[in-house]
């Protein structure tokens, strides 16, 4: 046995040192006086080849979604690049309204990007008379987009808020068994659906209320009530999550003065879930900023700068839609800004992801 | 006597207040399930008397009478099998590697922080990628299912990833020490305790992200646009249509009889939803009454 050892053992001692089961076999090998050497080296190396090739498939994979990434910035940078340098023609001062001739009556110029961020007026498809009515202010597409956003992120804040303070600190156990399913549901139905509803059943019935004089078939406000009903399970699951969080020892405390569950609720419970609760809201409305099909059913196609809830607007999304339905053709002004708009909706929903995440991380309340 | 009389209304006016705000949060719960509720009614009454098999074995038409989900329905289908196909084992081995392998350093956490970045990015973005690199530099503006279904494969990607990463982090160390301490490699534990162990939860949450995938509109409307088809594709290079693009084509037409197979529609894809959740809760809950064991 000893023999055994210092002989045979020894032979492949530096190629054993990470792989325990070799060890194991080799042992009973040895003990059964019988090694077949060129056998284990190559079942050794056939392992070994197996392991590196395995990693590198893994890391391949998990490099997709890098690039996935990287395409999307590189796409969106690359279009919104084209677009600042396509060429427009631009009426010069005091010439009548007339197609636009470099020379003649306009001036070839490029949209600056500060005209772009700051300019009131928004219509690139301006067809019929196109060199005369091009304009390429974002601005009206923004404002859209966040007063959709406002009418829903105050549904889904005071309907999400109140839903999640009953079931983390009054539902029993029973009721919320029931109904957090149910949000679940809320949560997993199509926005296509949502358009629909908003659409053809709510506006339909806000006009009822309102009268049909002051709201239209299409409205930010009928698509802002949908959508808030559409992110208020997010806001309810986020907010409960961080309130269920809170110690019950806390609570306990609360109780044991005679505070009443709303009181508990309101001083204790909410103040410590606070971080939680705003960063589901940041993430709940950056959602509705970057939903598309409950405002391109409902909210109409419009860009009109406006704060009005009543009237029909355009948000950014919407535009991309309604450009990539069109016929416009690839390598045009037109394509180019549905690149420059999702850009700017790109950075906008990473602002706000990133500022959800930051609210949670920097004042989250820690219990020991 | 008028302290105690003064505490005694303070303490009604307090025990007042916390039921009526009892009674207000219950109701911010009761409005979202009524609202759900209207929702589901307003669309199983629209679609009442119009959801037949003439419907679903018929094309699309200019009369709503006559008009079907055929082609959609098979779109429907071509499309999350593609996807499924590409995003399933990507997202898995991406999962595994941010779990499995890869060392906690900086470029880990970059690749995990880029994952949950990633599920943030509005739908309609990955569209504008989809009709830049696939459709116009990929199949040369050819709007394709397989364009399609790699948009959508990159977009449900963070969601599959995400969840089987929580599948696979459920998997008790312990399994993991068990086979190490029998000499298993690194992989080996993979292919044999970890991933068979965290196989069902990982297939419920992949599920749950293919349907999200179905009722996903934005992005296949940038890519694939909507389009007339009177035929059921054949090959992952045909043009399609979905059922929720047939949605939003029938929901725009201004004669009130679209709106009914619009909502029939809409019944046929949340049947689909419906009965994928179902798979993925079923299969949760048989792989938590096996492991009470």
């Amino acid at each position: 046995m000893a023999l055994v050892e210092r002989g045979a053992f020894r032979v492949d001692h530096d190629q054993l040192s990470t792989d325990p089961l070799d060890g194991v076999q080799e042992r009973s090998n040895i003990l059964s006086l019988r090694i077949d050497e060129s056998r284990l080296a190559s079942h050794r190396a056939r392992r070994h080849f197996e392991e590196s090739a395995i990693l590198w498939v893994l890391r391949a994979a998990a490099l997709i979604s890098v690039l996935a990434t990287i395409g999307i910035v590189a796409v969106l940078v690359s279009q919104s690049i084209g677009f600042f340098q396509e060429e427009i023609c631009v009426l010069n001062e005091g010439e009548p309204i007339k197609p636009c001739e470099p020379g003649v009556n306009g001036t070839l110029t490029h949209v600056g990007i500060v005209d772009f961020l700051t300019g009131t007026k928004w219509s690139p498809l301006f067809k019929p008379y196109r060199e005369v009515g091009q304009s390429f202010g974002v601005l009206p597409l923004v404002t859209g987009t966040f007063l959709v956003a406002a009418v829903a992120g105050v549904v889904s804040l005071t309907l999400g808020i109140g839903a999640a303070i009953f079931l983390s600190e009054y539902a029993p156990e029973n009721v919320r068994r029931v109904i957090k399913p149910i949000l679940e549901v809320l949560a997993g139905i199509p926005t296509v659906v949502y358009g629909y509803f908003a659409l053809l059943t709510l506006g339909p019935a806000l006009r009822l209320v309102i009268g049909d004089d002051n709201l239209g078939t299409f409205s930010a406000l009928s698509a802002g009530l949908v959508m808030g009903i559409m992110i208020m399970p997010m806001v309810t699951t986020l907010s409960e999550d961080a309130m269920i969080s809170v110690p019950r020892s806390l609570r306990d405390a609360a109780f044991a003065l005679g505070a009443t569950r709303f009181e508990v609720a309101t001083k204790v419970v909410v103040p410590a879930a606070l971080s939680g609760i705003v960063s589901s809201f940041i993430l709940a409305v950056s959602r509705a900023v970057g939903e598309t099909m409950i405002v391109y059913l409902a909210a109409g196609g419009r860009p009109i700068l406006t704060f009005n809830p009543l009237e029909a607007v355009q948000a950014m999304t919407a535009f991309i839609v309604n450009v990539a339905l069109g016929d416009t053709p690839h390598g045009e002004i037109e394509y180019y800004t549905i690149f420059v708009v999702g850009l700017l909706l790109f950075l906008i929903t990473l602002v706000m992801n990133i500022a959800g995440r930051w609210v949670v991380q920097h004042f989250r309340q820690q219990y020991e | 006597m008028a302290l105690r009389s003064q505490s005694s209304t303070r303490k009604t006016y307090r025990l007042a207040r916390d039921n009526v705000f009892a009674g207000l949060f219950a109701g911010s719960v009761i409005i979202g399930v009524l609202v759900l509720a209207w929702l589901l009614i307003e669309v199983f009454i629209d679609s009442v008397g119009w959801l037949d098999w003439q419907f679903l074995s018929s094309y699309s038409s200019r009369h709503p009478d006559q008009a079907g989900v055929l082609a959609p329905i098979a779109g429907t289908f071509w499309i999350i099998i593609l996807t499924a196909l590409m995003t399933v084992p990507v997202g898995i081995a991406t999962a595994v590697y941010l779990e499995e392998f890869a060392p906690n350093n900086r470029v880990t956490r970059l690749i995990q922080l880029n994952i949950s970045n990633l599920a943030g990015v509005p739908s309609v973005v990955y569209g504008l990628l989809g009709l830049a690199i696939f459709v116009q530099y990929l199949f040369d503006g050819q709007r394709s299912l397989l364009a399609g279904a790699l948009t959508l494969s990159l977009l449900v990607m963070p969601i599959v990833i995400i969840a089987s990463q929580e599948a696979i982090r459920a998997v008790p160390p312990s399994y993991r020490d068990a086979a190490y301490a029998m000499g298993a490699t690194r992989w080996q534990v993979v292919k044999m305790v970890v991933l068979p162990q965290a196989f069902p939860s990982m297939m419920s949450g992949i599920i749950l992200a293919m349907s999200r995938a179905i009722g996903e509109t934005a992005p296949i409307l940038v890519v694939s646009s909507l389009v007339f088809i009177t035929y059921v594709p054949t090959s992952p290079f045909d043009r399609f249509t979905v059922l929720p693009l047939q949605i939003v084509s029938w929901v725009s037409q201004p004669q009130d009889d679209f709106r009914h197979i619009a909502a029939a529609a809409i019944i046929i894809l949340l049947i689909m939803l419906l009965s994928m959740n179902a798979a993925a809760i079923y299969i949760r809950a048989k792989f938590q009454r096996r492991a009470e064991y």
